[in-house]
């Protein structure tokens, strides 16, 4: 394990630096843990949905009296009675309006249809086959340029002003310094791609238990939820219940990765139906469900183009996307940035002059755009520029690493301001960069890729340099539904020493438990084993804007240190009442503080705790306790180099990866052991989305990938042996120093293989393969080339 | 997601199993590793009134050879073949295959003889016997009968068992001289499905020309089919660079490949010619050693 | 139907209808360590032991583990103290969300029986039937090495 940042606390005490074996983990491995599938009420019920076989039609009838005859069946819940309780659309979190059960008409195919409850989970999917819906097919669009075609049929008729199938127009930059960027430059490249649509599947499903107490009201819904608090004012605002009245809880998450970020139409069926029944009704998705219908990711058609001086420094950038919504417009995102944070596009290099324009389109596809381990479309841009930047070095006839090294943005121009208005807080993409090229041996490979040439074999080299932006957000630019990015941390000390930290985000397996812990070791010097870390209940902890977007540390990682070291001055006063000194006079040490000067005289912070409760100075309120939400002053921005080699097979396309060094710079690592975790869960996906893992859908807006079969997921055997390590550039504006990491490999990466295989290609002229790197493109992709 | 509502029974022996079939007609199905079965009930794609559960039927997980064939008996699991070192010292093609057949939990449960039975063009197995010149010893109450593979593999999911028979044992004759074999298969990953596979089997005769080839392909058929014509041209040639290439080109004639989400036709056409090249160098290699 | 099992060392007996499948009758009877994550036999969150050797619950019927020994995670642990795969998985952090780590473990557990020191080719080969989304595998790898050593120096 690489670690380069120093710990300051003792391992006992375990603070930042350590790598503290996770908290959590105990549970987990005795098959403990406490998933949403896992919670049996008193007299629960079971729910099934039946969903839409077909993309786009008209419903004429459904008939559901065979089910509802059915023994076991309690009820059949249409969007005709969902309507009657005002409850058959529910906003997105993107201000658009979203089906829960269809009424008028089926949008994609998988859409929720009507849903069965029964005594039993078997005889819900038993009835769901018996209920019988007569539909009138329209025609399918599966394509946003499609969608934007003249005379297209109109997904959207629902919404009174909607006339055609688009979702929005967005543009960031200045387009007339742009255009003459372009216009001087000496060359220019331009490359378009279609970056595929997605889905993070985690291995556990959405599901929930709703259970609506009838005589208190109360109704309690535990939740596969990456955000409860969110979670808990949507549904108020959707059912229209007195928020106090509303609990989500979110135990266990079995991994999330933004999939568990919406709200989505199972949830709020499954609390109405229990409204109406009186009784617990759990739901939980089947694998094939939470394909179809749950949040996609990605689905974005790309142009981009640079312009280069005959140097090769990048004079200005310009891209055009076309964004798949789907049939709902329900992106996970700011309010402000209908395009995520797409306008990072710009990367890790300086110039002057950048315009971004977006089109987003209805399609009769699944709604979604979630952030899939990413942070708000960062992932499509950081692959736009890599593959830019990588072919802009060919035409330049420079190597691509020194390519990227001349356009680097300087250690010294930190804080930078991009020319899509964002500010990055710190970075040396130079040193990340070195790092990883020595690792990787970069000159001997680029040798023996020569040798190898000669021999009639393909290696390639792909590197991608990638900034990501996390931690949204800022509320000044950053809400969800108007609700501030800001998040929470409430800590509280007990008399005997020991803490609990509740905390508005949600871990789905990112170890908060451990993590959030250590940073309160850090500030107040407690045994990261004295401290409990609570969050995923609503009734209990503060709220929060929840976990995506790589937030989690750089959001509420900095509220627990704030409240932490709000906790220490209390502490400070108590402390100089215990030893009669002046506070000014303490020194602090993690665990205790001493009289300057004398350090055999000194209290304990366990000292102090107990004092808080029995002892307190006059005019001081008693108790060690405190929450603070943290509104960040700015995003972080973690960047790294990685490098992939990777050979390809010429008579079949088949490519395997030989090495992928990843060196990441996220700030201080408060667990390296965790982090570097993040890190190699993040570099599989990205390999995934390289290689095989897509969503397709055919002319009918059938979709193929509704399954493992079809959906694939990498195992042990495919995946790369990553090789790790690490550059440290805090961030200044973060009160310990962290940045964002959960998906910074995930962003990165995927550039860096197809740059790796692009570049074995190079030679033969190619310049581009969409993604999945399917052997049979890479071949084809040859074949072409060779043809001239 | 789980399959419909179905009788089930799980007989101690062949003859109670066959007797059980004989009545149930066409509503009953065998159920031998259900690695193919359950997940189809599971999906609802299939939905049998009555399953015959034969793994409680003792005798039939043996692997032997005896009489000039390698057998191997209906509760043969994947994985029993993996690590039969009998299986290693008489057929290449199966030694080959074993490993790459689903994964390694799958290949604990599902059995050789079972995934014959199932017939599935992108199923593994079917191949590797075209290409071994396998037999099936199908058993009903009425008696055993011994079918050419070639003649077992009708279609798409079908074999030519009649209603009440049973695949008791599929076999493959041992090689006839120096012989040697190989599967090649390229699958997206594991647990997947062959985008394409080519099985391929030789044997030399006294004089080192080749007396048979075998070569038959997976998931580029409506069936796992031989590639005849490229046989033909193998058989009395010397081994040569030219005439694997011949064969190789013939293989790709026979396959019918659709294009779909694994890749086009054109392609999948290109890797049966490749894969049938190697395989045929590694089946040769295999047998001079 | 009535069916007799051994139940993770304890004698069972219960009634179930034939579809039941085996994952569902395990996590019916309250060990809910066993889970569910696709439908189509591809990711071994169900995986359990019969008779020892690592299979997909959900591929399976419970009346077929009739007269049968399973052993699921909540059967890992031996005189009260955890198994050694236990102990490695969690100091080598080869979990993050903990869905795919009761399969992972009795996967891995089973190899080590068979192989007490497999090289991490063998390892990765034996655990790919085990879909895992979150921890790239590496640490898990390293789980397993480092249990394989634990047992083989005690
Ligand atoms: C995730 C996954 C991946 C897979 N990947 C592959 C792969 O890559 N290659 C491959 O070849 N297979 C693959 N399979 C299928 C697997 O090999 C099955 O084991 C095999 O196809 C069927 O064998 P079984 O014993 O499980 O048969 P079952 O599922 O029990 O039966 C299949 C069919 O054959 C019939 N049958 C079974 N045994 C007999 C018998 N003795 N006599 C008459 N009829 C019988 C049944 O009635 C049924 O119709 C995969 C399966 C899964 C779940
Ligand atoms: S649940 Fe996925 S293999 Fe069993
Ligand atoms: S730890 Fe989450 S799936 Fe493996």
């Amino acid at each position: 394990m690489t670690t380069t940042s120093h710990p300051k606390t003792p391992p006992e005490i375990g603070g930042i630096g350590h790598s503290i074996r996770r908290h959590e983990d105990a549970r987990f491995i005795q098959g403990a843990g406490n998933y949403v599938d896992d919670i049996e009420l008193k007299g629960m019920l079971h729910m099934a949905i039946l969903r839409s076989p077909v993309a786009h039609a008209k419903i004429l009838s459904i008939d559901t009296s065979e089910a509802e005859a059915m023994d076991g069946v309690v009820a059949v819940v249409t969007g005709e009675l969902m309507a009657q309780h005002n409850l058959a659309w529910m906003p997105t979190l993107s201000g658009d309006t979203q089906a829960v059960l269809a009424t008028d008409k089926v949008r994609f195919q998988g859409q929720e249809v009507a849903a069965v409850i029964a005594t039993d989970s078997y005889i819900a999917r038993d009835a769901v086959s018996m209920i019988f819906v007569d539909y009138e097919e329209l025609p399918v669009i599966t394509d946003p340029r499609q969608a934007m075609a003249e005379g297209a049929v109109v997904i959207r008729d629902d919404k009174e002003d909607q006339t055609d199938n688009l979702v929005y127009d967005w543009e960031s930059g200045d387009k007339d310094l742009t255009d003459r960027a372009f216009a001087e430059a000496d060359k220019v490249v331009s490359i378009e791609t279609h970056y595929p649509r997605s889905h993070p599947s985690p291995l556990e499903t959405c599901g929930a238990v709703a259970d609506v107490d009838p005589i208190t009201g109360q109704v309690t819904v535990y939740m596969t939820s990456q955000a409860p608090h969110a979670h808990r004012t949507v549904f108020a605002l959707v059912t229209g219940l007195p928020e106090q009245n509303i609990r989500i809880i979110s135990p266990d998450i079995g991994g999330g990765f933004g999939n568990k970020v919406p709200v989505y139409p199972g949830y709020v069926i499954a609390t109405a139906a229990s409204l109406l029944i009186g009784k617990p009704v759990k739901w939980v998705e089947s694998r094939t469900e939470n394909l179809i219908s749950t949040g996609f990711a990605r689905d974005y058609h790309m142009k981009g183009e640079l312009a280069l001086n005959s140097e090769g420094r990048i004079l200005g950038l310009r891209s055009e996307i076309w964004s798949d919504q789907g049939a709902f417009f329900s992106d996970a995102q700011p309010t402000k940035f209908k395009a995520g944070l797409f306008h990072i596009v710009t990367g890790s290099y300086d110039y002057p002059a950048a315009h971004v324009i977006a089109h987003g389109a209805y399609t009769n596809k699944a709604p979604g755009g979630v952030a899939y381990r990413c942070s708000f479309r960062v992932t499509e841009a950081s692959y736009l520029i890599e593959r830019l930047v990588q072919n802009a070095a060919y035409e330049i006839g420079m190597d691509p690493a020194e390519f990227r090294s001349l356009n680097f943005i300087k250690p010294e121009q930190f804080p930078y301001h991009s020319p899509t208005g964002f500010v990055y807080d710190s970075g040396d993409y130079e040193a990340a960069m070195r790092k990883a090229l020595g690792i990787a041996k970069y000159e001997e490979l680029r040798e023996e890729q020569k040798a190898a040439r000669e021999e009639g074999r393909l290696i390639g080299l792909g590197l991608a340099s990638f900034t990501e932006v996390v931690g949204a957000g800022g509320s000044d630019e950053y809400d969800i539904l108007g609700l501030k990015m800001f998040d929470s941390a409430e800590l509280r000390i007990h008399p005997t020493g020991k803490a609990i930290l509740k905390l508005g985000v949600r871990s789905q397996g990112q170890g908060h438990e451990t993590t959030f812990a250590q940073i309160v070791a850090e500030e107040l010097g407690i045994p990261v084993g004295d401290i409990k870390v609570v969050e995923g209940d609503t009734d209990n902890t503060p709220y929060g804007l929840g976990t995506y977007a790589s937030r989690s540390t750089p959001v509420a990682g900095a509220a627990t240190a704030v409240i932490s070291r709000m906790l220490r001055e209390k502490a400070r006063k108590i402390a100089a009442h215990l030893m009669e000194a002046s506070p000014d006079d303490l020194e602090w040490e993690p665990g205790k503080f001493s009289v300057a000067g004398s350090p055999d005289k000194f209290v304990t912070i366990q000292d102090v705790a107990f004092a808080a409760y029995t002892n307190m100075p006059p005019d001081t309120e008693y108790g060690l306790e405190g929450v603070h939400y943290y509104d960040p002053p700015n995003m972080t921005y973690p960047f790294g180099t990685y490098v992939v080699v990777v050979e390809v097979d010429p008579e079949t396309g088949v490519w395997n990866v030989d090495r992928m060094v990843a060196v990441d710079d996220c700030g201080v690592r408060i667990n390296p052991m965790i982090v570097e975790g993040q890190i190699q869960g993040g570099l599989t996906e990205g390999f995934a989305a390289a290689a095989m893992q897509w969503i397709t859908f055919d002319e009918d807006g059938n979709c193929i990938g509704s399954n493992f079969m079809d959906y694939l997921v990498p195992t042990a055997w495919e995946t790369p042996r990553f090789e790790l390590d690490e550059t440290v550039t805090p961030s200044p504006h973060h009160p310990i120093g962290a940045k964002g990491v959960g998906e910074s490999a995930t962003v990165g990466s995927p550039a860096a293989y197809v740059n790796a295989v692009i570049d074995a290609l190079a030679h033969l002229g190619v310049r581009n393969i969409d993604m999945p790197l399917l052997p049979d493109r890479v071949w084809s992709a040859i074949q072409d080339a060779k043809k001239g | 997601m789980f399959p419909p509502a179905f009788a089930y029974s799980a007989p101690e022996s062949l003859d109670e199993a066959l007797a059980t079939l004989t009545n149930e007609g066409e509503s009953a199905r065998v159920l031998a590793g259900g690695q193919s079965l359950i997940p189809m009930m599971k999906l609802r794609l299939a939905s049998p009134a009555h399953l015959v559960d034969i793994n409680n039927i003792p005798g039939l997980d043996y692997i032997d050879a005896a009489n000039g064939y390698l057998r191997i008996g209906a509760l043969v699991r994947h994985n029993d073949i993996v690590n039969s070192e009998l299986v290693t010292a008489h057929n290449g093609a199966i030694a080959s295959a074993a490993p790459w057949v689903a994964d390694p939990l799958v290949r604990n449960r599902g059995t050789l003889c079972g995934s014959v039975a199932h017939c599935d063009p992108e199923g593994d197995w079917n191949s590797v016997m075209l290409a071994a010149r396998a037999q099936v010893v199908a058993q009903s109450t009425s008696g055993e009968r011994v079918i050419a593979i070639d003649d077992f593999v009708v279609d798409f999911f079908t074999n030519s068992l009649e209603p009440g028979e049973i695949v008791k044992e599929v076999r493959v004759p041992k090689y006839a001289g120096r012989g040697g074999g190989a599967y090649l298969k390229l699958e997206r990953k594991i647990g997947d499905y062959a985008t394409v596979a080519v099985a391929t089997q030789l044997q030399l005769g006294e004089d080192g020309k080749i007396s048979e080839a075998g070569i038959a392909l997976t998931a580029v058929n409506n069936k796992n089919t031989r590639a005849i014509a490229a046989e033909r041209a193998l058989v009395g040639e010397e081994p040569s660079d030219e005439i694997f290439k011949e064969a190789a080109a013939l293989a790709a004639q026979a396959a019918e490949p659709e294009s779909n989400v694994r890749g086009t036709a054109e392609w999948k056409r290109n890797v049966v010619s490749v894969y049938t090249r190697r395989g045929l160098e590694a089946s040769l290699a295999q047998a001079r050693a | 139907m009535q069916i007799n099992i051994t139940f993770n060392g304890t004698a069972q007996t219960s009634d179930v209808e034939p579809r039941q499948l085996l994952v569902d009758y395990i996590r019916g009877t309250g060990a809910t360590g066993t889970h569910i994550g696709c439908d189509t036999t591809s990711c071994g969150a169900c995986t359990v032991l019969v008779d020892g050797t690592p299979m997909k619950s959900c591929t399976m019927f419970a009346v077929q583990a009739n007269g049968k020994s399973i052993t699921t995670v909540e059967g890992l642990k031996q005189n009260g103290d955890l198994h050694q795969i236990q102990a490695s998985f969690k100091e080598k952090h080869g979990l993050q969300c903990g869905f795919c780590t009761p399969g992972m473990m009795l996967t891995s557990a089973a190899l080590l029986e068979e192989n007490p020191d497999p090289s991490e080719d063998e390892i990765r080969w034996a655990i790919s039937g085990n879909i895992c989304r979150c921890t790239g595998y590496i640490n898990i790898v390293k789980a397993v090495q480092h249990a394989g050593e634990q047992l083989r120096n005690s």
